[in-house]
């Protein structure tokens, strides 16, 4: 049975490097660009993350996983080193301790040599109902999706302007362009979320660092099981695929699929008489 | 359970089974039949189960992705528990071919990883759309049964979860006689959460194929016998023609081309099945005229090619959810295996009766199964032949013709494929699986199926899913 650790651990399992032309085989080398790139994954067992880790391994890059759940972790991090990632380091650790995080990523970057994409997968979903009752219910979500970004991005901002290098890339949420009943709490986190990185580019693009927007419409995952409508979710496959060249192209603000980026331009203009009398 | 960042468009509304008595059931199998609604739960973890299951209260049944044909795969009003999300692979070893994966990862998956590797799959059906956990409950077979037997002879070791959490380790030699009841299992032993699987050394994507046409039961025996060093044999055969046609068909074989060639990774299907045929649609006229024309598209007695692993394999998989051109209704698969003893007359027998009902089948399969012994207790291929048909339902017509080739397989020692099935009898999958009271010890008390609770449930007092 799984087991939550109840109190942060930091563990490292690297594993001997190999070289990506050992690791993947054929046309799944031939695929990646820029030859194996040292790639961190904040939240790694999220399903969004995981399918994108399963592309950046068929291609060889070398991957530093970090995630709350260790059973979780493992079979993530076996998956990605059977598929061919040239280094697998991995970390469990609960992010929503801000003190450790310079810790975790400190030996993230020292496992990976270097560091040439940070991906922030990091969020919960929670339960808007017990957040509207319960602070504490909107504290935790507002910690997960806000504040622990937070402190991430600052430290890793600082790292990567300095070397004038690398992509942060941040999963935010369509949900944080307008707050609606069935979410807002959610959605003003990731609005925040949004702004801070938003915000962010703006400082360290000129210095050299891609940081990245990524707003996901709703896709098919763990975390969206059981929603209504949930069967006519976007497929994480193919919302991985269009990450992963996103996050290589190192686009500012990318919508998936792209539609979102039509539908949101639409939500925004209704105008607030109306949109605060409409269920959504 | 951890989450990423995606949009909660609508409040969480977890569906409830039996809520909405309309609209299509939240899981079908591939014949479409019978239509039973269910709670349907995903597993993405090996961890959820069977923490999935709690508070279930009318049976629960692991499920892949649906292809097989009848109610293997259903359960009335229970809980599905799907796997399809739980497809990690956990290790390979380059050198034996061992590899180990999570029980919801599909052959199609385990082949885009592997070909590029130089490995292929033990053994193969005729759909790469079905989960490892799917072909090991199954213990499904193909073209290479006559050489390398059935899918479980392949599987080294799995893990099975049982209702009330105990993880229990499986192989020849760990918890034997569970690993023997959970292949071809049907799914009621437990929850496969991972199994290991040795894959065999390929130097080329290409099908060294030779397509022979014959005449007559007896051509095929002999274009068997002959192809006995040859590891794939399949038969397509025309079971709409009478008198000199009778029995015509394709003797197909095949072997893994020596020579290397780039092991390069399948392109994604493009074609999908467009709409549901109305029933008129596939009649004795349009199926007769399309095996006529399948027979003579091959003009030659005898052909030799290079064919790709994909159409050899899975020709229909080209087409994403075909079954939907039986409309509907669906359609019934009929599948036996019948003892070399009374082979040839039994199939002599059946392939009259389904000829004289003027009921159409569109894919009749012949072939002969080996020796090879499958480690399932449960296993269906015995050494003989086997012969597969689908027709698309018509109630009156097609049940009371399946009754009757039920009846012929039971008479000629032959037995039917549970996979393939939505019609036999109590009586006669007793007659055909007289160790199922021994398999009966291994279930797990919280598992059914729509199959099991109708060949055996009544008998055994549990829940009785008719009502």
């Amino acid at each position: 049975m799984s087991t939550e650790p109840k109190t942060p651990v930091v563990e490292e399992q690297t594993l001997p490097l190999r070289t990506p032309r050992e690791a993947s085989v054929g046309e799944v080398a031939a695929e990646q660009p820029h030859g194996p790139r040292r790639i961190l994954v904040l939240g790694a067992t999220s399903g969004i993350a995981e399918a994108c880790i399963r592309l950046w391994a068929n291609r060889g890059d070398a991957l530093y996983l970090v995630a709350r759940n260790a059973d979780k972790l493992a079979v993530v991090a076996a998956d990605a080193r059977t598929r061919g990632a040239s280094h697998i380091g991995s970390a469990v650790a609960n992010l929503d301790n801000t003190g450790e995080h310079a810790e975790v990523l400190a030996h993230a970057i020292n496992s990976l040599g270097g560091l040439d994409v940070a991906f922030l997968a990091l969020g919960v979903l929670g339960d808007q109902g017990d957040a509207e009752k319960n602070f504490a219910a909107a504290d935790q979500i507002l910690h997960t999706n806000f504040v622990a970004p937070v402190s991430l991005l600052t430290w890793l901002a600082n790292y990567t302007a300095q070397r004038h290098a690398g992509t942060l890339a941040v999963l935010s949420s369509v949900a944080g362009e307008r707050g609606r009943k069935s979410n807002y709490v959610y959605g003003s986190s990731k609005a925040g979320l949004t702004a801070f990185v938003d915000g962010l580019r703006n400082r360290i693009d000129r210095e050299g660092v891609r940081v990245m927007t990524i707003k996901p419409g709703p896709v098919k995952t763990a975390m969206t099981e059981g929603m209504k409508g949930s069967a006519k979710f976007a497929d994480v496959e193919a919302v991985a695929a269009s990450l992963v060249k996103a996050i290589d192209r190192g686009d500012d603000v990318v919508y998936v699929p792209g539609i979102w980026r039509v539908i949101m331009a639409v939500i925004r203009v209704i105008p607030e008489r109306v949109f605060k009398k409409m269920n959504l | 359970m951890p989450s990423s960042a995606e949009l909660d468009f609508n409040a969480p509304q977890p569906t409830e089974a039996g809520d909405k008595p309309a609209g299509p059931p939240p899981f079908e199998s591939w014949g479409r039949y019978p239509e039973y609604n269910a709670e349907l739960k995903q597993l993405h973890w090996q961890g959820d189960y069977p923490r999935a299951i709690d508070g279930v209260h009318h049976g629960a049944l692991a499920v892949g992705m649906g292809r097989s044909y009848g109610d293997v795969c259903l359960l009335k009003d229970g809980t599905l528990v799907q796997t399809t999300s739980m497809n990690r692979l956990l290790d390979f070893d380059p050198v034996t071919g061992l590899l180990t994966a999570e029980a919801g990862i599909t052959l199609a998956q385990i082949l885009d990883f592997a070909v590029p590797r130089g490995y292929f799959l033990p053994v193969t059906p005729g759909t790469k759309y079905v989960t490892l956990g799917g072909a090991i409950a199954n213990d499904i077979h193909g073209k290479n049964h006559h050489h390398a037997g059935t899918f479980g002879r392949h599987v080294t070791q799995f893990e099975l979860v049982r209702s009330n959490g105990e993880r229990m380790h499986c192989s020849p030699s760990s918890n034997p006689d569970y690993f023997g009841a959970t292949i071809a299992g049907m799914g009621l032993t437990g929850v496969i959460t991972w199994a290991q699987l040795r894959l065999k050394p390929i130097v080329s994507r290409m099908i060294d194929y030779q397509g022979i046409q014959f005449h007559g039961i007896d051509e095929f025996l002999d274009l068997t016998r002959q192809a006995e060093n040859i590891e794939y044999t399949v038969s397509w055969v025309d079971v709409t023609s009478t008198g000199k046609n009778f029995c015509r068909g394709i003797f197909m074989q095949g072997d893994h081309s020596q020579v290397p060639a780039p092991l390069t990774v399948s392109g994604k299907p493009k074609l999908t099945f467009p709409m549901e045929l109305p029933g008129f649609v596939l009649n004795g006229a349009t199926v007769g005229a399309f095996n006529s024309v399948f027979f003579n598209k091959q003009m030659k007695k005898r052909v030799n090619t290079l064919q790709d692993y994909e159409p050899f394999f899975y020709p229909l998989d080209a087409v994403l959810k075909w079954n939907r051109m039986y409309g509907k209704r669906g359609l019934l698969q009929f599948q036996y295996a019948i003892p070399w003893e009374h082979a040839r007359e039994g199939t002599i027998a059946v392939l009259q009766a389904v000829a004289k009902s003027g009921l159409a089948s569109f894919l009749a399969v012949l072939k002969a199964f080996g020796d090879v012994p499958s480690p399932g207790m449960m296993s269906f291929p015995k050494p003989g032949i086997t012969l597969a048909l689908d027709f698309p339902i018509k109630p009156e017509k097609s049940f009371a013709l399946f009754d009757r080739l039920a009846e012929m397989t039971n008479e000629f020692g032959g037995r039917l494929y549970p996979a393939k099935d939505a019609r036999m009898t109590s009586a006669q999958f007793q007659a055909f699986y007289p160790q199922w009271e021994k398999f009966a010890r291994y279930k797990d008390p919280a598992l059914t199926s729509g199959f099991w609770e109708r060949v055996v449930g009544g008998q055994l007092g549990v829940r009785g899913v008719g009502k």
